[in-house]
């Protein structure tokens, strides 16, 4: 039986993010930009509009993402 | 005596003094140059280390980590020593540098994982994934958002869009992979999935499906 949980989960997958986002591409180009902001404690989706939308609808980028956080954070 | 730093074509005056000096070895010419790319690829190495040592936990232990490390490195290294002249200067040089290493050991990765998996290039897979099943425990808004989703999957969409958003959203193939099968790029693969989706949300929508009260939908 799927829960209720799984299935907005595989909702959100199937719809993937609401807004405007960014394509792999764009998101590869402006990630140092995005990850450095973030860890400043700036406001990362100022720095680069779209990111976080697109991190949300790629599973892949989100773990490049998480990956250079993570690199940054153990330096 | 310190690398004399001067503006290369695409360097800009905001460069901080640890990435100018990056930027200013790394085309000096001769030793200098010799020497900063040696420290490039192992600061590439260390990151691509970084990131395996991450991901090992989905390897089977067949796999030679430092061979897939080396090989992400110096595929990062060919890669940003071609881009070189496009870094703004927007981030530290080391920051964008490791997002090239980080990329080439996670594909790498995904790769790996999923050479030995069948992947089913059938735009009709979805018809058997669990899930989008009609299920009698769900309530009835979501039991008839998910017929709409299905209805939509198969009525709206192509059956090349139908095939990357099955294979991505549902059957979990990470896109680089889906990409690597289908002879493609990732950034065409998403370009795909984007489509399917705004596809699939506009009809929803016009169906009277009210998917993100917070959102307001994309044009």
């Amino acid at each position: 039986m799927t829960s209720s949980h799984d299935r907005r989960d595989l909702l959100g997958r199937v719809l993937g993010p609401a807004g405007p986002e960014l394509g792999c591409d764009e998101c590869f180009e402006h990630l140092d930009r995005y990850v450095e902001a973030e860890l400043a404690g700036n406001d990362p989706d100022a720095a680069v509009p779209g990111m976080s939308a697109h991190l949300e609808g790629c599973p892949a980028c989100h773990e490049e993402h998480d990956s250079l956080v993570a690199l940054l954070h153990s330096q | 005596m310190g690398p004399v730093l001067t503006l290369l074509p695409g360097m800009s005056e905001t460069h901080d003094p640890e990435s100018a000096a990056w930027l200013a070895s790394l085309t000096a010419g001769g030793y200098e140059q010799d020497d900063a790319t040696r420290r490039l690829h192992e600061l590439l190495l260390r990151a691509a280390r970084f990131e395996l040592s991450r991901r090992r936990g989905s390897l089977d232990g067949a796999v030679d980590l430092d061979q897939l490390a080396a090989d992400a490195a110096h595929d990062a290294l060919m890669k940003v020593l071609a881009k070189l002249d496009t870094f703004r200067g927007e981030s530290r040089f080391t920051t964008w540098v490791y997002k090239f290493a980080l990329l080439e050991a996670a594909t790498k990765v995904r790769r790996r994982t999923w050479r030995a998996r069948e992947v089913a290039l059938d735009a009709d897979a979805w018809t058997r994934m669990p899930g989008l099943d009609a299920d009698p425990a769900a309530r009835a808004e979501t039991r008839e958002l998910i017929a709409a989703v299905r209805r939509g999957i198969e009525e709206a969409l192509t059956p090349h869009q139908r095939l990357v958003l099955v294979s991505t959203t549902l059957e979990g193939v990470p896109i680089d992979v889906l990409a690597e099968r289908l002879s493609s790029t990732r950034g065409a693969m998403y370009k795909t999935l984007h489509d399917a989706r705004r596809k699939l949300r506009a009809r929803l929508a016009a169906q009277g499906f009210e998917l993100d009260p917070d959102h307001k939908e994309a044009a």
